[in-house]
């Protein structure tokens, strides 16, 4: 299931829709909003997406995840519109026999949606101003490093 | 030929309308609107640089031809998820 929506995101019941008696791994990953980025406060962000084609890539990716793992069912939901501090921008659930598969699956999803899903963030500040981010290539390929833990 | 092109983000912004119509040669490419754009909207140049061009919803090739009726729209660098 992949969907678009201007609504707080239920991600109990999305977790519990991808759930199959054959798939004993369920991994759900949330992305939420985030109160500092380095020194930069935030007060709130803005999405926006070009929704057909945003629909036609998640459902992209999830053709790309079902031929690499054996998933037994995933659902992908975007949030768009205006985000306060620790609100859910987006949810990826994914089930599959073993949970080496779902932890790579849902993994993939989410780096995939980050770069090919036309969907843009805007920064709004505590001062009023405000930002469309459009990250180059060298920000994405930095932040999308798998980190050891404290570094 | 006359095409429309759909406008997010930044781009939106810059431009300061959600979309934006070119006059192009019938046998113009993405790359030919690219320089187009560029031309019409200085301020663009820098962001078009980074930015990709969509054709009926899929990812354009610079050299990829275009024709009148057809969704075209530029696609700033994407912050999603």
């Amino acid at each position: 299931m992949i969907k678009l929506t201007d609504q707080p995101i239920d991600y109990g019941a999305l977790t519990a829709s991808v759930c199959r008696a054959g798939c004993g791994g369920v991994v759900l990953f949330l992305g939420t909003v985030r109160d500092l980025t380095g020194d930069v406060v935030t007060e709130a962000l803005e999405y926006e997406a070009y929704p057909t084609m945003a629909e036609r890539k998640l459902a992209e990716i999830e053709g790309e995840v079902r031929e690499r793992w054996p998933v037994g069912d995933m659902a992908v939901i975007h949030r768009l519109g205006r985000l306060g501090i620790g609100e859910v921008s987006v949810a990826v659930a994914v089930s599959c026999p073993h949970r080496a598969e779902a932890f790579e699956a849902c993994r993939y999803t989410i780096d995939r949606l980050k770069q090919i899903v036309p969907i843009w963030k805007k920064e709004n500040r505590p001062d009023g101003s405000s930002d469309w981010v459009h990250p180059d290539a060298a920000t994405v390929e930095r932040s999308d490093q798998t980190r050891g833990p404290l570094s | 030929m006359i095409v429309t092109v759909r406008l997010f983000a930044r781009a939106r912004d810059l431009v300061g309308a959600d979309q934006i119509k070119l006059e192009l040669p019938m046998s113009a490419t993405a790359a030919d609107l690219r320089t187009q754009l560029a031309i019409r909207v200085p301020a663009l140049a820098g962001l078009l640089e980074r930015s990709a061009l969509a054709v009926d919803g899929e990812f354009a090739e610079r050299d990829q031809l275009l024709s009148a009726n057809t969704e075209i729209a530029l696609l700033p660098p994407v912050s999603g998820g």
